[in-house]
């Protein structure tokens, strides 16, 4: 077990029980970077961090810095959108970040502003979070009021104002382009990219960086610590530290800042200071590794570090850090109907694969769950599944213009791949499987010894 | 909409293997079908922008980055980009669509209006699977529901093509309809209370892929299978929309739009839709009927056509051609009028003749002003002065070509209007004048001095800025009938002096009215856009006669006719009664008038009074041409049989004339437009070959660029009249002209290297029948009774009569605008009187409105518009009624607080139900000023 001794760069306020207040954000060094960005370059702040290698917390996993750079030069205006609708089930490390803490998002949008060239950012915060939005709400008052946003912030002539906007609870709108419409007004349905890359043709139809409120909650830290300090921490392409929303049949589901790349799925889900283990002693079934749209790991997979491309080599990815773990006791067909129904329920309904599929899918594990399942139906669900996202493979191809659809494939994929023997069991007869799938965690085979540390 | 560039540089790409030329910026579903690539698709349509919704026309896309699942609607072509559509992942994921889009349609197919022409069937015969793998229950939704009076949506069927939302919102800009709820529950719908009350619902009915929306007068009326399809014009209004009319079994039963280029991209209005319905109505006229003491009762032909002719030939012999005036004519065919205009001018010999009724503009300015065409009006970059009624409402798709030049090309709309109209929101400036005084403000505007004191200063710099910027297109038309059309008239003059590069689209309503003025049925002129004085000689060869003098127009006829001076009044398809601005006038014309004849399809207010009615074939119903509002000339489809005995138009011209003596020598429309183009100046060269030809299928502009010679340019250079490039290019006439027997493309080059008709053996051949008056005339002022004389019984030697030698002396020169000497004085309006102005609503008291069971319920009520500031000081409690007297007569009206009625104004509506501002209007007065008192 490899707990390491990482600092805690965006929780270091979570136990503090007024952390949230500006007072005491200040009194803990506050609003520190923000002075400090103001003396610097837009291009060194951008600098700082590129050599931080920030992922963006996401989902995606693209380089922050790399994408700060997609806008075209010279045209203005541009925005910053803070994607915080986060909906995804598991996921909830960006409401404690802005419940929790609220400035330190707020100085992290300025910062990136300051680094972008943006005089105008917006908070899009998903609707349900009640107590985030009050508090969100109350800490850019109070920012505000003490000049740290508005015109002319600090003296200098740098001037950001942030509209906070709620969501109207639709899941899509965590995707960008999704988010912009909505933000714009209208319904909330992804664009096609291209030409609609938010880069360049974002809100507005103006550059446009959308950034997730984890993401950017790093920014103070980096700035304040340099981006080398940052990128030490971590390996591979996988650098600093990440938070990880675990849930399920956990002993201590929660959120946790673990070091990027290092920890492992077993220190996730067994070290005491973190999951402490399985709920009731039992063995583990599966786990999703990041968030409901990724493909199943298993037992073999538990040794993988929390590291972006070796959990993605592994047929899977770390998303949106949402960990969901499932015991022995799990009813994987209604597991995946559970996933299945959830991504019907959420599609926007733009495009006819995802709108019409996945509807179609939740209605044959409906129908499978109630004992009415047929031979022919895995073959069925699989080749729908192709039919959303061609060839089953990962990263999945699409059919669709955002990745909802194929996002439903994954937990079906995984489950009758893996449990083809428990659907049959419930479908009363041999169900053959027919249809190839290619994802390299659909296709893994559980290891012939017992994982060490069970 | 992304538009192809117009550049000639084409680049390369794949596709299947082949390669293809296609235009920078063109979509690649576009390119593909251009070279016979059909790419199956849903969602998409070429006149809207795409949305990459339905992903049916997924293709493997590769360039250079590995082949990727792309649509092709959304994708512009780029160089060496390497297209497949039909490998196996392409094919799988198609199939997958199809098969997704189906999983929740309803195979109600035998029962769905759709069935037969689905694409969604279609392509599921093609390539579907044969049995569905869904087995689960479908998705419910009530069916059908109305969404509004006309249109009726089944949700159940629809496939969220989002091509109705996309219409609604981009094109139409009634945003009424929607997509609601998420997932598989998303549907198309309106919002409560909210119905999809918009001009334009119908075109969603025609670019529906599935049978989704369905149109309520066609619901359950047909099976495609059995629907015969005709190419045609509408002529609801003046736009002249293509469209195809689909009938079966001697009926028609359906119009959809056809997408020509320059004029209506495929939308119809709703109007110009259903009103076709109006011809099926039982209250066509079946017959003739002639009046018997009071009554008017059916009787034969024969007979109504001899009472006809002899009040004609009694007007002719108790007060000369003078005697005889004949009113209407918008609603025929060209040869109908062209037929018209030669009995009256030629035959009786009376100028008293017009086709407006005192609500349009005079024929020398229409005729004469330099002539736009829509896509002229609508360039990109372009400044449009609307000097117009309301566009939405009178000339609706000319406002949908409009709304899209201003969003999306740049176009510059400035406004000048009494109140606000529908397209005040699309103007970059809506300036205000009094009813009266649009001249004022145009002066102020080419002064470029400041804005006139209380103007809004920032619209008159922006409005003056864009003048100056140019070119500019004016659309010109009479707002209101309240007011003379002598203000408007000045306003087009000053800008036609003021301006270097100017040119007009006269926005005048009636169907067929432009074509009716260029077939010479108003007084002054002659057809071909000719003055009287100026091509008097030559059709004086051609016709053997023609007036003198200049007529009277509506006004001067009805004035005359109301004091006993006409002694026989002719209404060809008019209503005066209904139309004419001054009601009491017109009534008493009608009553004035010895013996009105009328020709007609319906017994109307005006038609009901006259003693010989004539039934007249209708819409659809006869075939010939049409000329919309450019001078575009486009065909007409006969489709059905006239109800009962009614006959075309030029048929009772010809059989009046006969009954007169003479032989107008038109035997068949083609031989009728044959002598139009023969002796018509402005329509020279423009063939029954040429109109009918593939090439000209969008219409052909008159005149023609080729002909308009050196006399016809105007000082700037600027040739007069619209010009079309995209029928007549560089070659002038399409080639296929050129394979017919008479070698019309050859006589076109010679009659334009010898400026006239002379020396076309070929062509005067094919006339052989015609002219026969000319041939046995060569007096030029032998009055109409002595030539019926002479000719009584000719008709039988017809074919005897030696090949018609042309008319001797040039082809008169086409028609100039001529300023108003003096401008009409606008009184100025006293403290203690309202400026009356009229407006008109789509649907209104109108004859093919009322008769046509879809749009009978539509028209709305008339209410008196006024200031809130103005009822306030009259006391008025807005909604409150009003008494409203002019020194015409009263009428007493509710009332409504409008803050964009200018102070000193008051709008009324237009044959709406309610108040008739018709009682207050004295045509011969340049204004209505009206005097406004609590009812209390």
């Amino acid at each position: 077990m490899t707990v390491t001794d990482a600092p805690r760069i965006i929780t270091s306020r979570f136990d503090v029980a007024d952390g949230f207040t500006i007072d005491r954000y200040e009194a803990t060094g506050g609003y520190t970077a923000l002075r400090r960005v103001l003396s610097m370059r837009p291009d060194e702040v951008a600098a700082e961090v590129k050599a931080a290698s920030l992922l963006g917390r996401g989902g995606a996993g693209f380089p922050a810095g790399v994408k700060w750079g997609f806008c075209p030069p010279g045209v203005w205006p541009r925005y910053l959108v803070v994607n915080g609708d986060e909906s995804e089930p598991g996921t909830y490390k960006d409401r404690l970040l802005m419940e929790k803490d609220p400035h330190q998002l707020i100085e992290g949008v300025l910062i990136a502003c300051y680094a972008i060239g943006c005089a105008q950012a917006f908070l899009y915060v998903r609707g349900e979070m009640a107590l985030a939005q009050e508090r969100i709400a109350q800490a850019l008052n109070e920012a505000y009021a003490r000049g740290y946003v508005g015109r002319g912030i600090l003296g200098s002539d740098f001037s950001v104002d942030v509209v906070l906007h709620w969501g109207a609870g639709a899941y899509i709108v965590g995707e960008e382009t999704a988010l912009i419409e909505s933000l714009e007004g209208n319904r909330g349905m992804p664009r096609l990219k291209p030409p609609f890359f938010p880069a360049a043709k974002g809100l507005y139809l103006q550059p446009t960086v959308v950034n997730n409120v984890e993401t950017l909650a790093n920014l103070p830290w980096i700035v304040g610590h340099g981006g080398a300090a940052f990128a030490a921490l971590g390996a591979e392409t996988s650098r600093g530290t990440r938070l990880f929303a675990v849930s399920g049949h956990v002993k201590r589901p929660g959120v946790y800042e673990v070091e990027f790349g290092v920890t492992t799925f077993r220190d996730l889900l067994y070290s005491p200071l973190y999951g402490g283990g399985i709920r009731g002693g039992r063995a583990l079934k599966a786990f999703i590794p990041g968030g409901a749209s990724a493909p199943w790991f298993f037992e073999e997979h538990v040794d993988l570090p929390l590291e972006a491309g070796a959990v993605g080599k592994a047929g899977s990815m770390l998303g949106s850090g949402a960990v969901v773990v499932m015991d022995e006791t799990t009813d994987v067909v209604k597991a995946a109907l559970r996933l299945v129904r959830f991504f019907a329920r959420e599609s926007c309904g733009k495009c006819t694969p995802c709108r019409e599929g996945t509807g179609w899918l939740e209605k044959i594990l409906q129908r499978i769950d109630s004992g009415l399942g047929r031979p022919s139906d895995l073959d069925l669900l699989l080749d729908i599944c192709d039919n959303i996202s061609p060839s089953i493979t990962w990263p999945p191809k699409q059919t669709t213009i955002c990745p909802l659809g194929p996002s439903a494939v994954s937990p079906i994929a995984s489950a009758v791949l893996r449990f083809r023997d428990e659907f049959e069991a419930r479908i009363g007869a041999p169900a053959p499987v027919t249809v190839a799938v290619h994802g390299v965690a659909y296709n893994s085979k559980p290891p012939v010894e017992e994982p060490v540390g069970a | 909409m992304p538009e192809a560039t117009n550049a000639t540089d084409t680049l390369t790409i794949t596709v299947d293997g082949k390669e293809i030329e296609a235009r920078p910026g063109e979509l690649l579903i576009d390119a593909a079908e251009r070279v016979g690539i059909y790419i199956p698709r849903f969602c998409y349509h070429p006149r809207m922008r795409p949305v990459g919704m339905c992903r049916m026309c997924l293709v493997e896309i590769d360039t250079g980055r590995g082949a990727a699942l792309q649509p092709a609607c959304m994708a512009p072509v780029a160089p060496g980009m390497n297209v497949t559509t039909d490998s196996r992942p392409v094919v799988k994921a198609q199939d997958g669509v199809l098969e997704f889009l189906l999983v929740n349609h309803p195979l109600d197919c035998p029962v769905c209006d759709k069935g037969g022409e689905c694409p969604l069937q279609d392509q599921t015969m093609a390539y579907g699977p044969g049995e569905s793998r869904m087995i689960e229950e479908k998705r419910h939704f009530e069916k059908p529901i109305p969404i509004s009076d006309l249109v009726t949506l089944d949700r159940e069927r629809c496939i969220l093509c989002d091509r109705c939302t996309r219409f609604a919102k981009e094109v139409a800009g009634d945003p009424l309809i929607h997509f609601l709820d998420r997932g598989g529950q998303t549907q198309v719908n309106t919002f409560p209370d909210h119905p999809f009350a918009s001009y334009f619902s119908g075109n969603t009915v025609q670019i529906c892929p599935v049978g989704a929306l369905t149109a309520t007068p066609y619901r359950f009326r047909a099976r495609p299978w059995d629907l015969q399809q005709t190419e045609s014009t509408c002529t609801s209004c003046s736009v002249g929309c293509r469209v195809v009319v689909d009938s079966s079994r001697n009926r028609m039963l359906r119009m959809n739009g056809v997408d020509i280029d320059p004029v209506n991209w495929s939308w119809l209005c709703d109007k110009g839709r259903f009103d076709f319905q109006a011809f099926e109505s039982d209250d066509r006229l079946h017959g003739p009927l002639v009046r018997r003491g009071s009554e008017l009762v059916p009787v034969r032909w024969s007979e109504a056509l001899n009472e006809a002719a002899s009040a004609i030939r009694e007007g002719l012999d108790r007060s000369g051609p003078a005697g005889v005036a004949v009113l209407g004519g918008a609603r025929l065919t060209n040869e109908a009028a062209y037929a018209w205009a030669k009995l009256t001018k030629g035959v009786i010999g009376t100028d008293h003749v017009d086709c407006q009724l005192g609500d349009g503009l005079p024929a020398e300015v229409v005729l004469g002003l330099p002539r736009a065409t829509i896509d002229q009006a609508c360039a990109r970059g372009g400044t449009v002065v609307l000097l117009a009624p309301d566009l939405k409402e009178e000339l609706p798709v000319l406002y949908l070509r409009l709304r899209h030049a201003v969003l999306e090309d740049a176009a510059t709309v400035i406004e000048l209007a009494p109140a606000a109209t529908t397209s005040t929101e699309l103007a970059a400036a809506s300036l205000r004048h009094r009813p009266g005084e649009q001249v004022t403000v145009v002066r102020a505007l080419l002064d470029g001095g400041p804005a006139p004191q209380g103007a809004d200063e920032d619209g008159f710099r922006r409005a003056a800025e864009a003048l100056r910027r140019g070119p500019v297109t004016v659309v010109i038309g009479r707002s209101s009938v309240a007011e003379g059309a002598g203000a408007v008239v000045d306003a087009a003059a000053a800008l036609l002096a003021g301006l270097d590069e100017v040119r007009f689209l006269p926005a005048l309503r009636r169907g067929n009215v432009h074509g009716a003025l260029d077939m010479g049925l108003a007084p002054g002129v002659l057809p071909g856009r000719t003055a009287l004085a100026d091509g008097r000689d030559w059709f004086a060869g051609e016709w053997g006669a023609v007036p003198v003098e200049p007529g009277l127009d509506a006004t001067g006829i009805l004035r005359a006719a109301a004091d006993g001076r006409i002694d026989t009044l002719v209404l060809l398809g008019a209503d005066p009664i209904a139309d004419f601005p001054d009601h009491v006038l017109a009534e008493r014309a009608l009553a004035g008038a010895r013996t009105v004849i009328a020709l007609d399809t319906f017994l109307t207010a005006s038609s009901s009074q006259a003693d010989v009615v004539l039934a007249a074939a209708g819409y659809g119903e006869v075939d010939g041409t049409t000329t919309n509002l450019e001078g575009r000339v486009s065909t007409l489809g006969r489709i059905v049989t006239p109800p009962g005995t009614a006959r075309s138009d030029w048929h009772l011209a010809g059989d009046l004339a006969r009954r007169l003596g003479a032989d107008l020598g038109l035997e068949s429309v083609e031989a009728t437009w044959a002598e139009i183009e023969r002796v018509a100046p402005s329509h020279a060269g423009v063939t029954w070959e040429l109109l009918t030809s593939p090439e000209a299928s969008d219409g052909v502009v008159v005149p023609l660029p080729s002909r308009l010679s050196a006399t016809e340019v105007d000082v700037e250079g600027n040739a007069l009249g619209g010009s079309d490039v995209s029928v007549v290019g560089g070659a002038g006439v399409p080639a296929a002209d050129v394979q017919h027997g008479q070698a019309a493309a050859a006589a076109v080059a010679s009659v334009a290297a010898e400026g006239g008709p002379q020396g076309e053996a070929g062509k005067a051949e094919s006339h052989a029948h015609e002219s026969a008056a000319a041939a046995h005339e060569d007096s030029t002022d032998v009055s109409a009774e002595e030539r019926g004389h002479d000719d009584a019984g000719g008709v039988e030697g017809q074919d005897d009569v030696p090949v018609a030698e042309p008319p001797p002396g040039d082809r008169p020169s086409l028609l100039r605008f001529a300023p108003p000497a003096a401008e009409p004085s606008v009184p100025p309006v006293d403290r203690y009187s309202l400026r009356l102005f009229t407006t008109r609503k789509l649907y209104d008291r109108g004859t093919l409105n009322q008769q046509a069971r879809a749009l009978r319920g539509l028209a709305g009520r008339s209410t008196a518009r006024v200031n809130p500031i103005e009822l306030a000081r009259l006391g008025v409690e807005p909604g409150g009624a009003l008494k409203i007297s002019s020194a015409r007569g009263s009428l007493v009206t509710a009332t409504l607080a409008d803050p964009d009625v200018p102070r000193g104004a008051i709008v009324l509506g237009w044959n709406l139900d309610g108040p008739d501002p018709g009682d207050l209007i004295d045509a011969e007065a340049p204004v209505t000023d009206v005097r406004v008192e609590t009812t209390s």
